[in-house]
């Protein structure tokens, strides 16, 4: 049985939605009879097209001016949620997702269930699964309170498949106050250069750790190594909490989930809170000199070896192929 | 200035979880300061530093009145703590923390900015800074890596996924930090041998003015429905390097046609 009205909380960068924002809408036609999606952005009829193509009968819309998305989602929502009563809101477990979900739970009074990577439904119950201890264990929590629900589904749990529909209805929303909260002021936006692929959507993902040795090591080992293959670079916690490389670069239980085609742990001794990011992958190959380390348990081809003696090579032999 | 840092006492993430039979973390013996919050100490006590004076001030939430982690932070140079205990906080969700440490940072008083890591290393929910920051009505500056105070004013570096934003806001603010955006100090001896005598303020829920309802299970209003092993993932072929095993590398990409 449906639920009668789902809503998902969309998200775009640079007027495409996200990967994780058409998952969402493609699990909510799967468990709703109503779908539709509330957007805070500039750029809302933009984003219309793609999210009625994946299933959002209407798009909720309110411009956030210079403050931060979250913020202004969360009041945007609160003030919908009076008036549309949806049974269940979907949240990317993205920067801006937890930002609203935070929010928008205090001024409901609704806990919140997060990094769900499946959804449930069951006449009224909503149940959200998630992975802890390092993915080891699968645990089911259905909630207990009040509608609506709020969950937030981390990135690459569902495929997403478009539904055929048109472009969504754009609906304007305002006459809501975030109050102190929309203070919150985005001055300046610093865009990184980034090559190749985002992380979450790469088939080939070359992660650091420790083994690494030290941060200038990152750029010829790493980074090349993801170049040349024409995917992209992520980091254990380690090295992140070193400050080697920045949190976007995290794979694991904090920071993302990636399931590429072919995942390379370089130098990653393979911490529960490193695998439960990464043992979704296709195909996992690992280099670490420690033969005991926890990463060979789950790697489709390990190398006990030194990544400086084995790295060098690959990326020299991927050189002379091209 | 007075910094409040919110800071979680957790099992040592290098040894492994267990659930106890309601199906919590288990958290019985020692609990350490959950690394992640150590960054946020480190922050608060270089930016009460450069104003030239103040409190930093940590609130923390934990059974059986558990203090090892706090000591931690408080060796660290932190100078009192507010400690939540009750047995009516287990079970607590995300929501439940928040309403407990927004009545904690309310009771440290003259507060002027609240530091939270980004997400604790064992829930790791991510959801709690702007809770606590929707409960106080202040605003919430997220996923920060770099901080400065000036002019009554915050302002961050938000990390994003294409780079990072420049947020600011008015304080009182509350400000999550990203891990590696400072480096923590190491406590000293003298920093341990002080922390024995630093103020700890031990309060019940009661104590902060929240029904038992608003935390613990009743609370949280959700229930864990089923508990299984998740399929576990074979090992395949593990080598020594002989100098040549870059080969079987290049070999494995070739087979999946990724060269």
């Amino acid at each position: 049985m449906a639920l009668s009205k789902v809503w998902v909380y969309a998200e775009a960068e640079g007027g495409t939605p996200l990967s994780a924002t058409l998952e969402l809408l493609t699990k909510a036609r799967e468990i709703g009879d109503t779908v539709e999606a509330v957007f805070v952005g500039a750029d809302a009829d933009a984003v219309a097209a793609k999210l009625g193509e994946y299933g959002a009968a209407k798009v909720y819309a309110a411009d956030p001016g210079q403050t931060l998305t979250g913020v202004v989602a969360a009041a945007a929502i609160a003030k919908l949620v009076e008036e549309h009563q949806p049974d269940l809101i979907l949240f990317a477990q993205s920067y801006d997702g937890r930002d609203a979900i935070a929010r928008l739970s205090v001024k409901l009074d609704r806990p919140v269930l997060t990094n769900g990577m499946s959804v449930g439904v069951e006449g009224d119950n909503v149940t959200v699964g998630t992975a802890i201890f390092g993915g080891n264990l699968l645990v089911d929590t259905t909630f207990r309170s009040e509608k609506p629900y709020l969950a937030a589904i981390r990135p690459k749990s569902f495929a997403a498949e478009p539904g055929g529909a048109g472009a969504a209805e754009v609906v304007k929303v305002e006459g809501f106050d975030a109050g102190r909260a929309a203070e919150a002021t985005v001055r300046d936006r610093h865009v990184e250069e980034r090559e190749g692929p985002k992380l979450e959507d790469a088939t080939v993902v070359v992660s650091g750790g420790r083994g690494i040795g030290a941060p200038e090591n990152y750029e010829p080992l790493v980074e090349e190594l993801a170049k040349l293959l024409k995917g992209a670079s992520g980091a254990s916690r380690a090295i992140v909490d070193a400050g080697w490389v920045p949190y976007a670069k995290q794979v694991g239980q904090t920071g993302k989930t990636v399931k590429p085609r072919v995942y390379i742990a370089l130098g990653i001794s393979g911490a529960t809170q490193h695998m439960v990011g990464m043992k979704g992958s296709d195909n996992i190959i690992a280099v670490n000199k420690d033969g005991e380390a926890p990463i060979f348990s789950i790697a489709d081809l390990g190398i006990v070896g030194d990544v400086h003696k084995v790295v060098p090579k690959i990326i020299e032999a991927l050189k002379a192929r091209s | 200035m007075n910094v409040v840092v919110c800071v979680k006492q957790i099992p040592d993430p290098a040894t492994p979880g267990s659930l106890d039979s309601d199906n919590t973390l288990k958290r019985e013996g020692k609990l350490i300061l959950d690394e992640s919050d150590s960054f946020g100490v480190e922050m608060a006590l270089q930016l009460v530093d450069k104003a030239g004076g103040g409190e930093v001030t940590l609130v923390s939430m934990a059974p059986n009145n558990e203090v090892s982690g706090l000591r931690t932070a408080l060796a660290m140079g932190a100078h009192k703590a507010i400690l939540v205990s009750d047995d009516a906080l287990a079970g607590t969700d995300a929501l439940g923390t928040a309403k407990v440490l927004a009545k904690a940072v309310e009771r440290a008083g003259d507060v002027d900015l609240v530091i939270a890591a980004t997400e604790s290393t064992d829930g790791y929910t991510g959801t709690v800074p702007p809770q606590i920051a929707e409960r106080l009505g202040w605003p919430s500056l997220t996923y920060a890596r770099k901080v400065e105070i000036g002019d009554g004013k915050v302002t961050i570096e938000r990390q994003t996924e294409a780079g990072y934003d420049v947020v600011d806001a008015s304080l009182p603010a509350v400000v999550s930090v990203t891990a590696g955006v400072v480096e923590p100090r190491y406590p000293s001896f003298k920093g341990i041998m002080a922390a024995k005598n630093k103020p700890v303020d031990q309060v019940t829920v009661g104590d902060l003015g929240l029904s038992p309802d608003d935390v613990g299970w009743k609370g949280a209003r959700q229930e864990i429905t089923k508990v299984e092993p998740a399929p576990a993932r074979q090992a395949g072929e593990k080598i020594e390097d002989d100098g040549e095993s870059f080969q079987r590398i290049v070999q494995y990409l070739e087979n999946l046609k990724i060269i």
